[in-house]
């Protein structure tokens, strides 16, 4: 076993095959802890190589109106911060590192130094952090070196190529490009913006690209793993998981789900 | 540390897709407060459009239940549109217009700075779109029929607890969408930099009259300075011209809402320091560091965090921050009518009620500089239910339910006037 908590060798791995990653999204806490939990483990059973753990914030300003929905559902329900390890530790358990996707005054509320240590501990990989630009991360930065943790800032299309810079030197595991302007949600078309970004970016930096904001299906995925090195996927997953029927049911449609975009980023082999 | 902190208060703490927005912003009005043109264009604007230099008023009718210290009124609610927000809304449309900009987005609450907002786009030809709580469109009907008939786009914002701060989550993601030909004209000194400085310097021109105005009738500076806190751009305004004259108190007042045991905004009496909406500062938030929801008789009051300057203000010390409840402001508001035949807005009613107690600490020697920052029209829904000015049936007409059809929705609506 390897003591490496954090995604890179999973990364490598995936560029050996010849193909992208796929990296889903779920928050912990949608439909409940546990519920949400098991959905995680399943997605990693049926294709999914890092989970992007997301703690439920009541102010989710990078958020669309499914994800919104689904972390306004996981606080009434009483889902804490802490339950984010118990997910991480699942994930690990199944084989798959697992990132926190927090925005930042949970982290901070918590105590940075604290927060770091107790996601090692319970073999988290890292944290994506949406509203923590690297100029304001000193802490973090330290915090993170420290504990042997992965750090994801995100790139946009607006971003200048010395803004790319910044975030690109800052970053650990992988560069998360967020492809289209706008909040989370599912697009019909992913858009030219993901490609000139990903090459934009890539002209700065080895890290892996990883793009994310839109996917939805497997063909969607394997348009982007042509270029990506990850493809990451989030409301999707949120909305099946937060369909009609018996959660066993809805598994099975999250596994589905899984198994089409994990077909979708391998046949985009470049 | 990164750029506009006030101490270790402020920063940049949103999604990396606003930094060169921010950035563009930044320049922008660094280079408009340097140039002759855009300041004489502001100041041909204030004095022919919004109505400035704003009076001072001297009320010792009111000063006798303070203390009968000397209290003399800002009056800031002569305005046009009828508050302070006024300052800075069109100088952010004018360098709108300057970055190129065709289309302003604004988050409100009481609904005056969407008002002001959607004034100075019409005034300036810009497309306007403004984000309003569902509760607080429901009990603010007028104001959205007054943007409406100015020409503005309202969007009630259903999810969270569909009050103010769910309203700017909404403008930046609006704005984060289509940043390219958009300006977020935030309408406080809150997020992120260089809003909060940025928004203090359109209304520093508060300060810098009053204290040529009461040097001038009184032939010294004011022993304090007082005005009411929400984000806290108009105590911002007022304070910044005085901050170097050390013997000059500044006082800024929150919002008490029903007393420190029920729900209140009174962020320095409770909270500690976190992020919200792009800047650190103190937040009431609960023990993971979710918002908690806060509370006011006055909308323009009730928010969970403060502007950062006014958190470095306060743990320098150089200024304190006192609060008043919802009872002991609509007593001053009432108190003001009365006595001075002035209706101030519920917000600037908070500071008449700082002033009050202030004015019984210093006594008849002292004098209290009040920014009156905005009047009280549209606060007369609240007024009139709280101090049961109409018949029940006509009441009950007039106050719709403020509820929400969102089941997500947790504000109250009844308390949003
Ligand atoms: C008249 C008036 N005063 C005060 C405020 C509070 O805002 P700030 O603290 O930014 O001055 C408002 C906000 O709506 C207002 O309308």
């Amino acid at each position: 076993m390897s003591v490496d908590l954090g995604v890179s060798g999973v990364l490598a791995r995936c560029r050996a095959e010849g193909r992208a990653a796929l990296i889903g999204y779920l928050p912990v806490g949608f439909p409940d802890v546990e519920g949400s939990i098991r959905a995680m483990v399943a997605m990693v059973e049926s294709g999914v190589d890092i989970v992007e753990v997301g703690l439920p914030y009541s102010d989710p300003l990078m958020d669309g109106p499914v994800i919104q929905h689904a972390v306004e559902t996981a606080l009434a329900g009483g889902a804490h911060v802490v339950d984010g390890f118990r997910a991480t530790r699942a994930i690990r358990d199944a084989g798959a590192p697992a990132l926190v996707m927090s925005y930042w005054n949970l982290i901070l509320r918590r105590g940075v130094d604290r927060y770091a240590a107790e996601l090692a501990a319970a073999g988290g990989a890292g944290l994506i952090t949406p509203d923590l630009i690297p100029d304001e991360a000193n802490e973090w930065i330290a915090a993170s070196e420290r504990e042997g943790l992965d750090r994801v800032f995100l790139v946009a299309p607006s971003s200048t190529p010395e803004r790319l810079v910044r975030v690109t030197e800052a970053t650990r595991g992988f560069v998360y490009a967020a492809s289209t302007m706008g909040v989370t949600g599912e697009r019909t078309t992913v858009g030219s913006a993901a490609r000139d970004l990903v090459d934009r970016t890539r002209a700065v930096t080895d890290l892996p690209v990883c793009v994310g904001l839109g996917v939805s299906n497997g063909d969607q995925a394997a348009e982007l793993a042509q270029y990506a090195d990850g493809v990451i996927v989030g409301t999707a997953f949120v909305r099946t998981l937060g369909g009609d029927g018996e959660l066993g049911a809805r598994l099975d449609a999250l596994r589905e789900l899984s198994t089409d975009l994990a077909r979708g980023v391998r046949e985009g082999a470049r | 540390m990164s750029a506009g902190r006030f101490g270790q208060f402020g920063g940049r703490y949103v999604p990396e897709a606003l930094i060169p927005a921010l950035e563009q912003l930044d320049e922008a009005r660094l280079s408009a407060m340097q140039d002759p043109g855009f300041l004489a264009e502001l100041e041909h604007l204030h004095r022919t459009y919004t109505g400035r230099p704003s009076i001072i008023t001297e009320v010792p009718r009111f000063a006798a239940h303070a203390g009968n210290a000397r209290v003399i009124l800002k009056r800031e609610d002569l305005n046009h549109t009828g508050s302070h927000k006024i300052n800075n809304v069109i100088a952010q449309a004018l360098l709108t217009k300057r970055m190129g900009k065709t289309r302003v987005i604004a988050e409100t609450g009481a609904g005056q700075h969407g008002v002001a907002t959607a004034t100075a786009a019409a005034l300036m030809g810009l497309e306007c779109r403004v984000y309003m709580g569902k509760v607080d469109t429901e009990r603010q009907a007028l104001n959205v029929a007054r943007m409406r008939m100015l020409g503005a786009e309202v969007v009630a914002v259903e999810h969270g607890s569909a009050t103010l701060k769910d309203a700017i989550n909404e403008a930046l993601r609006d704005w984060v969408t289509n940043v390219e030909r958009t300006h977020y004209l935030i309408g406080t000194v809150t997020g992120p930099h260089p809003f909060p400085e940025m928004v203090r310097d359109f209304h520093r021109i508060i300060g810098v009259e009053a204290r040529e105005q009461v040097l001038e009738l009184t032939g010294r500076l004011p022993d304090a300075v007082v005005a009411c806190v929400g984000g806290g751009s108009n105590a911002m305004g007022i304070f910044h011209r005085f901050i170097e004259d050390e013997g000059v108190r500044l006082v800024g007042v929150e919002a008490g809402g029903e007393g420190l045991d029920g729900r209140h905004a009174a962020r320095f009496a409770t909270a500690v320091p976190g992020v919200l909406h792009g800047a650190m500062s103190y937040l009431m938030q609960d023990e993971d560091g979710q918002t908690v929801e806060s509370h006011s008789v006055s909308a323009g009051l009730d928010y969970p965090s403060v502007g950062p300057e006014h958190s470095h203000l306060r743990d320098s010390g150089r200024a304190e921050y006192v609060y008043a409840t919802d009872t002991e402001a609509m007593e001053a508001f009432a108190l003001l009518c009365r006595t001075e035949g002035i209706i101030p807005a519920i917000e600037s009613a908070h500071a008449l009620a700082g002033a009050m107690v202030l004015g019984r600490e210093l006594g008849p020697e002292a004098t209290i500089l009040v920014n009156l920052s905005g009047r009280g029209d549209k606060d007369m829904h609240t007024a009139a239910e709280w101090f049961g000015l109409v018949d029940d049936v006509v009441e009950d007409e007039m106050v719709p339910s403020g509820e929400s059809d969102d089941p997500g929705a947790a504000g109250d609506g009844r308390t949003q006037l």
